[in-house]
């Protein structure tokens, strides 16, 4: 008889059976929880490796050293023709105050090469400094104030101990006679470490000790606002149409998959794209935030559609049948209650898809957005740059201080990252607790 | 033995379907009229043939084991088979006597005029006041605020919610319990004033005190509105319909008085349906 072989187990023989199983399956779970658990330790350690490196190389980039002098502020040197206007001014001898002022603090000294030292100890920007001083505060004309001049990014290095007394002359940037220069100025308590306004409200520069992230910032806010004025609307309208409206059909299915397919689409085929189209053949101008902020928004496009699509197809079925049971239209029933239902999910993917259009780099390198510009951008079609690209532009630099502001500039950007998907989340809880 | 009381399914499965529905279809006084209605869900045949008068003021329940195609039917009354893609609907349904399929028809007057309840209770996440307000508010059935005001009270009452709910009406109605909330979609529903009322099992979900509840509304309700319910409790069906409808794979079976057909049902599918033998 071949009955005992296929009948089934006693429940006393399974549970002997089941009992030889039950090592194995725990041994096997306790391995995966171990592997898991330290995965996250690993990931934990390098994320506060990254943070430490990123703010022990940053923080020091928000700060430079600058040198207070007394400069006598003389009207017939400095504003010869007495109108006190942008005009007037600029044929005022502006770099002279500030050299006299320099002069004096360091107890004259004599000759072409001990002036030309002197003289190379603080920023080049100090005259344009002192010019912008002076429009603000006319009624100090004739007196004499003291300020606060950037040191020259060399001195400030010098200073931050980069640059060695003990190098031989010949191998560092900074002379024998300028190091003695800084001593004197050290020794009236001149010089001060303090928080560089340049980084905030200074534009690109090549003088590192001038060097700020403003233009760029007003760059990336206007690129961001043509990005999201574009990308939200389309992007919404787009998912609305495909999840509610759009038959279910081969074309659509096309469509979808198309859309899927563009979110992985490296970002620099955006780049390449603008540059072909919007530039080459609608030929705009290049470098204008007005083109960064289409490129962006063409690349932003498939996550917002991705997430709004998620967040609508969540919106349970049975909110559509109540709407449309009591008579309401499809477009109402959308208006009225998808999109508020779903309003959590799209915002929170419209917001990682600007962060992560604030963070690119690549596209706007092709369409020009490259460009040392100094001006600060008044508009979508001024010539501008973005924050990603200045800390590009930074990065290539040899100048010890640009390493540091290149740093101080990455924090700056994170922080931006950090706060605008802060910003997703906290609008995500606030809108889901509304009921 | 065979006599044995318990049939397996493939004897019941062989018993014959009518060619045509038994029971009176017809009604003197109709207000829903559907003639030769088949419906496809892509290839398959969702509802064969069904033709079926339902009469002003009065309440019929739609019967019969899950998948017969009750639901089916009653969604076709207000064009709710609509939202489904590969849905297609043949034959004549008049309401007043114009049929509703036909390409004049605006969907959203005619679902203004066949309200639905649902299976499940579906409030909107706003206030109780918005979720009654909204229809009237769509429609433009309130001039003022105060008349609006007006009729998200008489709808509340006439859904015996008013006195549960009156001191609360901004808070949101996805907050009351489940029979609070079927009856809160039933008021939603009467706000806009239909002729008449779907309901798809709207007590599916509910305990029994909130069954009785319900129920009671429906007889309230009949003396105005044309009601047509589906659902899977007998009892129910015998204790709030005029006129009960069996369906059975598609076909409409039996029709007749809810008293007839319960006592003296004409098909032996209806006898073995309602005696419980299946289903």
């Amino acid at each position: 008889m071949t009955d005992q072989s296929t009948k089934n187990l006693s429940p006393r023989q399974a549970s002997e059976r089941v009992a030889l199983t039950i090592k194995a399956r725990k041994r096997k779970e306790s391995q995966f929880l171990f592997i898991g658990q330290s995965a996250v330790a690993v990931a934990i350690g390098f994320l506060i490796l990254l943070f430490a490196g990123i703010l022990s190389k940053g923080i020091p980039g928000f700060f430079q050293h600058y040198v207070t002098l007394e400069v006598q502020l003389d009207a017939a040197k400095l504003d010869p023709t007495g109108q006190m206007t942008i005009e007037s001014l600029s044929q005022g001898d502006f770099d002279g105050a500030v050299r006299d002022s320099l002069y004096l603090a360091l107890g004259n000294p004599e000759g072409r090469k001990a002036k030309r030292d002197a003289r190379k100890l603080i920023s080049s920007g100090s005259s344009q400094r002192l010019m912008t001083y002076v429009l603000n505060h006319p009624q100090q004309m004739g007196s004499t104030v003291a300020m606060k001049f950037a040191v020259d990014d060399d001195v400030d290095s010098f200073l931050r101990g980069f640059i060695s007394r003990e190098t031989s002359e010949a191998d560092r940037r900074i002379s024998d006679l300028q190091i003695s220069y800084i001593d004197i100025l050290d020794a009236q308590n001149r010089l001060s470490y303090e928080i560089s306004d340049y980084l905030f409200f200074g534009s690109a520069s090549r003088d590192a000790e001038m060097a700020g992230i403003f233009g760029a910032l007003i760059g990336s806010l206007f690129t961001l606002l043509v990005c999201i004025i574009l990308a939200f609307p389309l992007g919404v309208g787009t998912a609305v149409y495909l999840e509610e409206m759009a038959p279910k059909n081969r074309l659509t299915e096309i469509i979808e998959i198309n859309i899927n397919n563009l979110a992985a689409v490296p970002s620099v085929v955006y780049g390449i794209m603008g540059l072909a189209i919007f530039i080459s053949v609608f030929g705009m101008p290049r470098s204008i935030p007005l083109v960064g902020g289409i490129v962006l928004a063409l690349m932003t496009l498939p996550t917002i559609i991705i997430s709004s699509r998620a967040a609508i197809r969540a919106v349970p079925p049975s909110i559509r049948d109540a709407a449309l049971g009591i008579g309401a239209s499809k477009i109402q029933t959308i208006v009225h209650h998808v999109l508020p239902l779903a309003m959590p999910g799209i915002l929170t993917g419209t917001i990682i898809g600007m962060a992560q259009a604030l963070g690119e780099t690549a596209p706007l390198l092709m369409i020009g957005m490259v460009a040392f510009i100094v001006d600060v951008p008044t508009g979508v079609t001024d010539p501008g740059t973005v924050l990603p690209v200045q800390i590009f532009m930074w990065a290539d630099f040899a100048e010890r201080m640009f390493v540091q502001k290149t740093s101080a500039a990455i924090i700056i950007l994170l922080a931006f990252l950090v706060s605008m998907n802060g910003a997703a989340i906290f609008l995500r809880k606030k809108l889901e607790r509304r009921w | 033995m065979s006599n044995s009381m318990v049939e397996t399914a493939s004897q019941i499965e062989r018993r014959v379907m009518p060619d045509k529905t038994l029971g009176q279809i017809v009604v003197d006084n109709p207000r829903v009229s559907a003639r030769n209605v088949d419906v496809f869900y892509g290839d398959k045949h969702a509802i064969d043939d069904i033709s079926l008068d339902i009469g002003a003021s009065q309440v019929i329940s739609f019967i019969g084991p899950s998948g017969c195609g009750k639901s089916t039917f009653l969604r076709c009354l207000n064009r709710m088979n609509d939202t489904i893609d590969k849905c297609r609907v043949e034959g004549e349904i008049n309401i007043d006597g114009r049929n509703i399929y036909d390409p004049l028809i605006d969907v959203v007057s005619l679902r203004a005029r066949v309200g639905m309840v649902f299976q499940k209770a579906n409030p909107f996440p706003k206030s109780i006041f918005d979720n009654i307000a909204y229809g009237p508010t769509i429609h433009g059935l309130a001039s003022s605020k105060v008349e609006l005001e007006q009729i998200v009270e008489t709808s509340l009452q006439r859904a015996g919610l008013w006195e549960e709910v009156k001191d609360r009406l901004d808070q949101p109605g996805t907050g009351l319990s489940g029979g609070q909330q079927q009856r809160l979609c039933i008021a939603r529903t009467i706000a806009v004033s239909p002729e008449v009322i779907l309901m798809d099992e709207p007590c599916s979900a509910l305990d029994p005190i909130a069954t009785a509840k319900v129920e009671e509304l429906i007889h309230e309700l009949r003396e105005q509105y044309t009601i047509v319910i589906v659902t899977h409790s007998m009892q129910q069906a015998a204790r709030v319909s005029d006129r009960t409808a069996y369906f059975h794979l598609g076909k409409l079976v039996e029709v007749g008085d809810t008293k007839q057909v319960f006592t003296n049902p004409k098909h032996e599918l209806t006898q073995d349906y309602i005696t419980g033998r299946f289903g």
